[in-house]
Order: structure tokens, then C-alpha cells, then sequence
């Protein structure tokens, strides 16, 4: 076990024990590791590839700690393969904190994994709504319908949210939709467009700019701050994209039915 | 109840302490980039510490008071005056009905000021914050600086605000803008990735705060630092503070409204009670760093919680010092200090 860097323990062996408690992680002994980033944060890695097995231990430790009404917690943020625990900075308890995660974090990857819910996303391919449908058909040599076929029968999982509000990062895309980012970004790509970028797939949910190719658009609103939940998607979640004709894209937005 | 923009300086917004819960979105916490500056200020001017403040950047702002509210000034001193008279920054300073608040600008003693006033600035929360984040367009004044003939929204003032008036925050409990600051950081989540030398090189050499430097994160110029491989890492958590070493080897310092989330190694990260000192630099000023233990980051944040407590005894005996009360106690309700033992108690009492 590596020591934490900056750790209360990072001079004394005071972790041993905790930090020897056998780990479930086959083959790799090394993890979980513990790293501070900062004072106020407390990071725990799982391993450093992209997989969704490690993903949801991610998830699970998120779930645990969330559930303790922990009085030093402040937020949790899962990502691909790691877990930050952010703690009130000025609560000085440094060292209740790495022990709680510590321990917890043995726990998650004993426990079963929490099942994914899945969300469907319609939405409207080619036309005005996914303009670059034609340069990725060209660059893979696809046709427009095959590249439809093959982007909604995959399910996809969320890995982590970040970049922009509510932006999530998709794991899981069809190798053969592989495409190479414009060369000229454009200024301005509407909120819920679809696009694809190298291996990834993402949705926009807000209006930026943006070097991806958009292949369609979904009339739901990710994000909108004024919602109880002003977030749609949330990290560990698994989504589906389903295409529905350009005309039920008003009926959607306006609420109509999705 | 309400404040008029007549000029907005450089860049002026609405801040409170952040906006937390929804990091795991992507939405980065925003807030007064000096935590102890609004918080001291807040309670100067008797309100709660989470209320929203002004935060001020280099040329203040030009506002005309439309009520009569008890106002402090923290943080660095951009020259406040008052009607075109100087007046201090870090004390109780009252504005009365049609008074002007402006500021002569940076004088080479801190980039930032927050204006805290009594009863606080209402503009609606968003998702749980007042802060302007402005990337996002949200929080504060419509998500964005203020412009000219914005009205800021007042909440009403605590009973006791006004006796504030005059009190002094002693020297040694501000946060002070220092030239060439050390500041204190634990030793980053990736430092592996970096080359010893490189690691060597961030903490044995002085950077300079480049002139792109905003409330999103400040790019250092100076010695460039090596990874080991390839700058390249899964993407993870960005915290305020982290210290990210992109390709290009310069270091850039997370500040408030920074990604959640980014794929740069962390060398470093600033320990929460010295991000005050960072938030006041101007660009061109010079830092380095220094190696902290977790333990000595928790002294440090004691230290200034302990500052505010200072502060918060020393305005309660302040607000207790005879004066003339009189036209603040209404027939029928009214509220006071009383100092008996050594302990001063606030009375409040109501006819009913």
C-alpha cells in the first residue's frame, strides 16, 4: 500500500492494519489507494483503467459514504475510475476522514455492485439536427442509417459527469463509428446536440462551443437549473439513445409525451 | 432596499461561499475566492457568514446606496471612498440614503476586495447559492459582472448592524495581500507522473501569476516542469487549488469556477487557508511553494476559524460600548447589549 502523500499516517505505520485488510481486487494489490488533493479532499482509486467494474466500485463507495450523514462531508464526485471525497476544510477531524474512507472503501469492493438505471434519449438523427451525419458517414464509410442503427443499439454507460454542467462522459460507443474531431470547432452547437469525438459519444447539454461531429439532437433538457433536479443524467447511470422522427422533437420539448 | 450600479469596474459579482452538492454534475462551486474576507466582513456588518457579498476585482465599482446600510470592506484595498472621501477598508463603515461608494483602484495591496453590507445582497438563489458563476451564465446578477444601472436587491439588516459602526478589525485578524507569498501545498495525487527534477524544479523556483489569470485558475509562468511520460492521465476530480501540469509543463492553479473534473497531473494542491493569500495576487506578482503534511493544513484552517472568533468578541464588545441607541429602540419592541460578567448577551423584547 502506498502511503497517502501529505497523509496524518504518512510518517508513522499507524494505517497498517487498516490499509493490509486484504483487498478484493485480484491481482492488483495496489489499490484501493488513498491520495489527498489538497487539504479538503480525499481521493480513493480503484485502478487506473476505464472499465465498468471498477466504475461501480466507484459508485458503490459514493453510495455508502452518501449514506452515513457524515458531519465533515460535503460532496462526493465519482469518476472513471476514482472517487473524491470533498470535506468541510474547516473541520480539522483529517484523520477520522481517512479512516472512515479507508474502511469504507474495502467494504464497497466486497459488496455487490449497485445495478445501473437506464435512461432513454430520443433522438432526432441527420437533417438540421445533426449536420456532420454526412462526414461521419464519409469518414467511416457507413451509411447514414447503419451509423443510426449502430449508435442507438448500444447501451451506454455514464462514467462520470464534468467538462460542462451536466455533461456526461459515455463509455461504450461501436468502435466502427470511430471519427476524428472537426478541424474547425464551431462557435456555437446548441444545447442536447449528440456528437462523436474520436472513441467517445457525448450529449451537449448546455449551448457551447464545440469540436465534435453532432450527429443528431434530443429535445430533453439535461440541465435546468431552476428544476428541483436540475441535473437529468447523474454519473453510473446507463442510457439509450432511441431515434424518433424530426417531428416529434417539438411534441417532446413541449412536454407532450417522451 | 437596494443598490444602484452606477459603474461596474473591471469585474464585479455577486459571491457568496459556493455552491455546493453538484460537483458530481459538473458544476464547479464558484464562491468569493477569499472565504475568510466575506466571511469576516458578513460579520462585521452583523449578518450571517453565508450571505452573498460584492467581490471586486482591480478598478472597483461606483455604487449609490438607496437605503441606509452598515457597510465593511475586506480583502485588499482597491481605495475605497465614500461621497470622494478616502475611507479604510477592514472596518464599519455606515452609508446613508443617496451616499456614493467608489474606489481609486489597485495600489499594489491586493487584486480583490469584497464589499459585505448589512442584511446582504437578495439577488434569487440559484440551486442553494447567490455566486455568480460565469462561464454557466447563473447565480448572482443573471450569471454575469455587473453592468451599469443594475439594482442590486438589499435583505434587511440585523437589529444590531448599525453598531458596528466604527469598529476596526485589527491588523493581525485580516487577510493581508503579501507581494511574494509562500504558499503552503500537500503533495498532489499525481506527483508520480512528474519527473523528480520537475518536482524539484516547482518547489525550488519562484512563478509568476501570468497575465491570463481569472477566477477559473491562474497559469504560472516560470521554469517549465517535465512529466516522466506522457502528460496524458484518466480524467478525474479537480478540486479548487489543485495545481495541474499540462503538456506545455507550466503550472496553472484551480481556482472557484474551475472544471470538476480534468485529465492534467496534479503536482500539488494549495491548502484551503492559503488560497486568501492567492485570491488577492495581481498579475505579475510572484509565489512558491512549500511542502505541507495534512495535519499542519488543519492547524492552519483552526488558526483562521479562531481568527473569526477573534473578531466576532471583539465586535460584540464594539457593539457594546455606550452610545447613543436611542432612535433605534421602537415603542414597542427593541434590542440591546448587556455586559455582565464578562459576557456581553444580545436582548431582544417585544410587547404582546
Amino acid at each position: 500500500m502506498t502511503a497517502l502523500p501529505g497523509s496524518v499516517g504518512a510518517d508513522s505505520n499507524r494505517f497498517d492494519n487498516v490499509l493490509k485488510g486484504g483487498s478484493d481486487l485480484e491481482g492488483r494489490p495496489e489499490y484501493p489507494r488513498f491520495l489527498w488533493c489538497g487539504d479538503a479532499c480525499l481521493v480513493t482509486e480503484f485502478g487506473d483503467t476505464i472499465d465498468p467494474l471498477i466504475n461501480s466500485m466507484v459508485k458503490g463507495l459514493e453510495l455508502k459514504i452518501r449514506g452515513l450523514g457524515l458531519p465533515w462531508l460535503v460532496e462526493t464526485v465519482p469518476t472513471y475510475r476514482s472517487l473524491a471525497v470533498y470535506v468541510d476544510p474547516w473541520d480539522t477531524r483529517r484523520e477520522e476522514v481517512e479512516l472512515t474512507v479507508i474502511s469504507l472503501a474495502r467494504e464497497a469492493e466486497a459488496k455487490s455492485m449497485p445495478s445501473a438505471a437506464i435512461a432513454e434519449i430520443p433522438v432526432c438523427y441527420g437533417g438540421n439536427f445533426g449536420p456532420d451525419l454526412e462526414r461521419v458517414s464519409i469518414h467511416t464509410g457507413l451509411g447514414p442509417d447503419v451509423i443510426i442503427r449502430l449508435h442507438s443499439s448500444k447501451l451506454y454507460r455514464i462514467y462520470m459527469m464534468g467538462f460542462t454542467p451536466g455533461f456526461p462522459y459515455l463509455g461504450g460507443m461501436d468502435p466502427r463509428l470511430e471519427t476524428p474531431r472537426l478541424e474547425d470547432p464551431r462557435t456555437l452547437i446548441p444545447a442536447g446536440s449528440v456528437g462523436i469525438a474520436g472513441k467517445q459519444t457525448g450529449i451537449y447539454p448546455i449551448p457551447s462551443p464545440g469540436g465534435w461531429n453532432i450527429i443528431g439532437r434530443t429535445p430533453l433538457v439535461l440541465f435546468d437549473p431552476a428544476r428541483p433536479s436540475p441535473f437529468l443524467l447523474e454519473a453510473g447511470m446507463e442510457i439509450r439513445f432511441v431515434p424518433v422522427p424530426e417531428e416529434r422533437f417539438e411534441e417532446i420539448l413541449s412536454g407532450k409525451g417522451a | 432596499m437596494s443598490v444602484e450600479v452606477i459603474s461596474p469596474g473591471m469585474l464585479s459579482t455577486v459571491q457568496d461561499l459556493g455552491r455546493y452538492g453538484f460537483q458530481a454534475f459538473g458544476m464547479p462551486v464558484a464562491g468569493a475566492l477569499d472565504r475568510y474576507s466575506l466571511m469576516a466582513g458578513n460579520l462585521v456588518v452583523g449578518n450571517d457568514l453565508r450571505a452573498a457579498g460584492l467581490e471586486i476585482t482591480i478598478s472597483g465599482p461606483e455604487l449609490l446606496f438607496r437605503s441606509e446600510r452598515l457597510v465593511c470592506i475586506t480583502g485588499g484595498d482597491l481605495s475605497p471612498k465614500i461621497n470622494d472621501r478616502d475611507v479604510p477598508v477592514w472596518q464599519g463603515l455606515m452609508l446613508r440614503e443617496g451616499d456614493v461608494l467608489s474606489f481609486g483602484g489597485a495600489r499594489n495591496r491586493g487584486s480583490r476586495s469584497w464589499i459585505c453590507i448589512g442584511g446582504g445582497i437578495d439577488t434569487p438563489p440559484v440551486m442553494g447559492s447567490r455566486s455568480t458563476y460565469l462561464r454557466g451564465g447563473l447565480g448572482g446578477c443573471d450569471g454575469r459582472r455587473l453592468k451599469r444601472g443594475d439594482i442590486l436587491p438589499l435583505g434587511a439588516p440585523d437589529n444590531f448592524s448599525r453598531r458596528g459602526e466604527g469598529f476596526i478589525v485589527p491588523h493581525e485578524l485580516r487577510q493581508n495581500y503579501i507581494g511574494r507569498p509562500v504558499i503552503r501545498v500537500i503533495p498532489g495525487p499525481q506527483e508520480a507522473l512528474i519527473a523528480p527534477e520537475g518536482v524539484e524544479c516547482f518547489y525550488s523556483s519562484s512563478y509568476r501569476v501570468g497575465p491570463d489569470s481569472d477566477r477559473m485558475g491562474y497559469r504560472l509562468q516560470g521554469p517549465v516542469i517535465r512529466h516522466k511520460e506522457s502528460p496524458d492521465m484518466i480524467s478525474d476530480a479537480v478540486p479548487w487549488g489543485a495545481i495541474q501540469v499540462p503538456g506545455n509543463g507550466l503550472p496553472i492553479i484551480m481556482m472557484a469556477d474551475c472544471q470538476t473534473t480534468g485529465g492534467y497531473p496534479k503536482i500539488a494542491g494549495v491548502i484551503n487557508a492559503d488560497l486568501g493569500l492567492l485570491s488577492m495576487m495581481l498579475p505579475g506578482d510572484y509565489l512558491s511553494f512549500r511542502r505541507c503534511a495534512v495535519t499542519e493544513a488543519a492547524d492552519a484552517s483552526r488558526a483562521l476559524k479562531g481568527d473569526l472568533e477573534r473578531i466576532r468578541v471583539l465586535l460584540a464588545d464594539h457593539r457594546s460600548r455606550p452610545k447613543d441607541h436611542s432612535r433605534e429602540i421602537p415603542a414597542d419592541d427593541g434590542a440591546m447589549l448587556l455586559k455582565f460578567g464578562g459576557e456581553t448577551f444580545d436582548v431582544t423584547w417585544r410587547i404582546i
